[in-house]
């Protein structure tokens, strides 16, 4: 348990990283590259503002603003009070000024106050204005769990959000990715859910939470360029070819998926979707009609989760091509158990399981 | 069931509120206090909150009961600005009527008029400066008409026809026009409040002169938009006017429901530690002068202030209501404040800048005015009656860049359309 509570230690020396040369290339976990990634856009582009709960003076619980408000000012980095509707219908009104503000939920946990502000508000601007204003925000939160926190600091909201027109959202699976959808998100003029899954702040997982915790350093996705540069939202990210059998992840369950196939060796193409909205279907439609079958995996609830959705969308598109039937791996439609943590989380048994049952008569 | 109650204590009882007066009812508001015009002090807008925090309490009042401008408050305006002032009141009058009468004619669906509270909008644009960021909601029509918005673009709106500037996509009344300083209405309530304060945090930020004022009412203050906004309101010391509309009713609730037994909705400012002031809402000038003065503070960094309009909402909450199911229908006629268009015009009167007959041809003139307007507004339709956009126009404006999915749903809508041989869907 020790080694999975560091992820809530804030005493944790997780400096932002100094920018070198546009270009230079350094190791970063994913909270640096948040970093760097609000960085780097406030040095840019003076609207852009930072605000949320403990992210001034402190920098944030975990980190992901430190050294951000003695480098543009108060005005630009600030604490909130503890009103999550306050904290998005505020930015939502700098935004309708013209600012670009990037809010803090200190935990997807704690967004639900400032639902109607985002559902009603942010994600109906545009259109019930004709274009005249828009809620150009960036929220961003950790999200999911593995972190022993319990049902207030674990859940994966991200279904709620995909499910309202209006809304993009973004689920970055590696540092470096989540400087460039970072980047893309706080540039996007629509408002844009930014999920961080927190589990892998400080390193890929692959599942097994009794195995002491890697970090980024070992990892390709842990080089992250010191300057600007952008992964378009919408766009999803191969991380393993294969012929076997599609596997669409995000966030963290993309490194759990990934360590399962290679410890069973079948040959999964493993898709990180890193946009849940805008989707991109085309590259999905391409890989399932290639391998013939497809598993969805999220550590959400099941129920009306995102998963549901890919697994309509696959079986409208890709019928006549699937071999069997679509799998989903989640989480169970439980609250998120405290003590019960791995036999909620949908690991590498439950995964192992599934790629039985999809490949069984392959 | 409950425990078995203990012999040695009284049982609980749950206070539920009931308003004084029902269908039928008759009405007496010899309880409602009606300080005597003038009497308010007027602090200093450099003054603390703290410091004057009995004015939560009273009414500013400045008209007194022969329409005379008495006291501190007495904004001392010119009588050009008090016949604009009255002219724009008696033009929202005039719209209202005809709109809600285009309704009940099928023309549009849904009307809201603000008949009774046309001082709190109206004399509060004119305390403002034009470009100062309005976040109402949507009894505030006339913010527009005082800023000579042009009716037939509102009445356009109403109608959702091909001159409407949003489209078609949003109900009538839910007016926006950025160019007016005019935010979004939505119908959700108070969600405007914290966007106020956001707007008016980034134009501080920035170093702007621009203020922001928000209005709800007073039912909706019970909402935690609300509290978030006045909270934020204080912290940063915001530039911006939180109005509340204390209009009695909230469709059917009476302002009991949202506190009012226990106290005023100014005084939710003193918890706060901003400015809170109470003022008479069917008295232009008083309306005018709180606003000029709260006005004053924010542009001073000073912060917010809080302002309590009491008022009376005198027709129904809207086109769907019918008030004579849950409230009497003397009420209004009992108003001990009275209505404000009629006590600026006694107060013009009495100055010797007016007359009945100028009113008269006035009220003749807007009516007019407001005649012709629609009819220019029905030449671009009417809703419900033929199609005012074009189909595809549904799925532009939901994101800056139409996704895949709504593109492909764009097209079979369209493809519906095709084989459903409707008229609108031929070429």
């Amino acid at each position: 348990m020790g080694t999975q509570m560091t992820e809530l230690d804030t005493d944790q020396e997780r400096v932002a990283p100094t920018p070198e040369r546009e270009g230079d290339t350094v190791r970063m976990n994913m909270i640096q590259a948040i970093n760097s990634a609000m960085d780097v856009m406030m040095a840019r582009d003076p609207d852009v503002i930072v605000m949320g709960e403990d992210v001034g003076f402190f920098g944030g619980v975990f980190r992901a603003t430190a050294g951000l408000q003695k480098k543009y000012g108060k005005t630009r980095v600030f604490d909130t009070p503890i009103t999550e509707t306050g904290i998005i219908g505020v930015a939502i009104g700098m935004g309708a000024y013209g600012l670009r503000p990037v809010p803090e939920i200190q935990f997807a946990d704690y967004i639900y106050p400032g639902l109607d502000q985002l559902v009603s508000e942010a994600a109906r601007l545009r259109y019930r204005s004709a274009g005249e204003f828009t809620a150009p925000l960036t929220v961003r939160s950790p999200f999911g769990g593995g972190i022993f926190g319990g049902q207030t600091h674990s859940q994966s909201p991200e279904g709620i959000f995909t499910h309202v027109s209006g809304l993009k959202t973004v689920v970055p699976a590696t540092p470096y990715d989540a400087k460039g959808l970072l980047i893309a998100a706080i540039e996007d003029n629509d408002p844009v859910i930014f999920f961080e899954p927190k589990r892998i702040y400080n390193g890929p997982f692959d599942g097994h939470w009794d195995k002491p915790a890697k970090n980024w350093s070992g990892h390709p996705g842990g080089e992250v360029p010191t300057g600007y540069y952008r992964i378009p939202l919408g766009k999803a990210n191969i991380v393993r070819a294969g012929e076997a059998l599609t596997i669409l992840a995000y966030g963290t369950m993309v490194h759990v998926c990934r360590a399962v196939v290679e410890e069973a060796g079948v040959d999964a193409e493993i898709i990180d979707l890193r946009t849940l909205l805008p989707l991109d279907i085309d590259t999905i439609e391409e890989s399932v009609r290639k391998t013939g079958r497809c598993m969805i995996v999220h550590e959400a609830t099941k129920t009306s989760g995102f998963g549901a959705e890919l697994s309509a969308l696959v079986q409208e598109r890709c019928f006549y091509s699937l071999e069997a039937p679509i799998e989903r791996v989640t989480g169970f439609d439980t609250p998120y158990p405290h003590s019960l943590e791995w036999a909620y989380f949908p690991g590498p048994v439950r995964i192992g399981e599934a790629i039985k049952k999809i490949m069984k008569d392959a | 069931m409950a425990s078995e109650t203990r012999a040695n204590l009284k049982p609980l009882s749950l206070h539920v509120p009931e308003p004084k007066f029902r269908p039928g009812d008759e009405v007496d508001f010899a309880d409602v206090e009606v300080p005597p015009a003038g009497a308010a002090r007027r602090p200093d807008t450099a003054d603390r909150a703290d410091s004057f925090t009995e004015l939560a309490y009273t009414l500013v009042r400045v008209l007194d009961d022969d329409g005379k401008a008495v006291g501190p408050w007495d904004p001392k305006l010119s009588p050009e600005v008090l016949r604009r002032m009255l002219r724009a009141m008696a033009l929202t009058r005039a719209y209202d009527e005809r709109m809600f009468r285009a309704q009940r004619q099928g023309k549009t669906s849904f009307y809201m008029k603000c008949t009774g509270e046309e001082a709190v909008a109206v004399a509060a644009a004119f305390a403002l400066d034009r470009d100062d960021m309005c976040f109402p909601s949507y009894r505030q029509q006339g913010l527009l008409i005082a800023r000579d918005w042009d009716l037939v673009d509102m009445m356009n709106q109403v109608y959702s026809n091909k001159g409407d500037r949003l489209e078609g996509k949003q109900l009538p009344i839910m007016y926006s026009t950025k160019e007016g300083s005019f935010f979004s209405i939505s119908g959700n309530l108070a969600t405007q409040y914290p966007q106020a304060v956001g707007w008016a945090m980034a134009s501080a930020s920035k170093g702007d002169t621009r203020i922001a004022a928000t209005w709800c009412g007073e039912g909706s203050t019970a909402e935690g938009d609300f509290h978030s906004a006045c909270t934020f309101a204080s912290v940063y010391r915001a530039p911006v006017i939180l109005n509340v509309v204390n209009n009695q009713w909230a469709i059917s609730s009476f302002s009991g429901f949202a506190g009012a037994e226990a106290t005023t909705f100014a005084a939710r400012a003193i918890g706060y530690g901003i400015a809170g002031l109470r003022v008479d809402g069917n008295d232009a000038l008083a309306v005018y002068a709180a606003t000029q003065w709260a006005a004053e503070r924010a542009r001073t960094n000073q912060g917010a202030t809080l302002i309590e309009h009491f008022t009376y909402r005198a027709e129904g909450h809207s086109t769907s209501d019918d008030p004579s199911q849950y409230r009497s229908a003397q009420e209004y006629g009992a108003w001990p404040l009275g209505d404000p268009i009629v006590r600026l015009k006694q107060h013009l009167i009495g100055l010797r800048e007016w007359d009945e007959e100028r009113q008269a041809a006035m009220d003749k003139e807007l009516a007019e005015k407001v005649r012709a307007a629609q009819k220019e507004a029905e030449k671009n339709g009417i809703l419900g009656h033929g199609l005012h956009q074009p189909l595809d126009t549904l799925f532009e404006g939901v994101y800056e860049e139409m996704p895949w999915h709504l593109r492909e749903q764009q097209r079979q809508m369209l493809a519906e359309e095709q084989a459903s041989g409707r008229p609108w869907a031929r070429k």
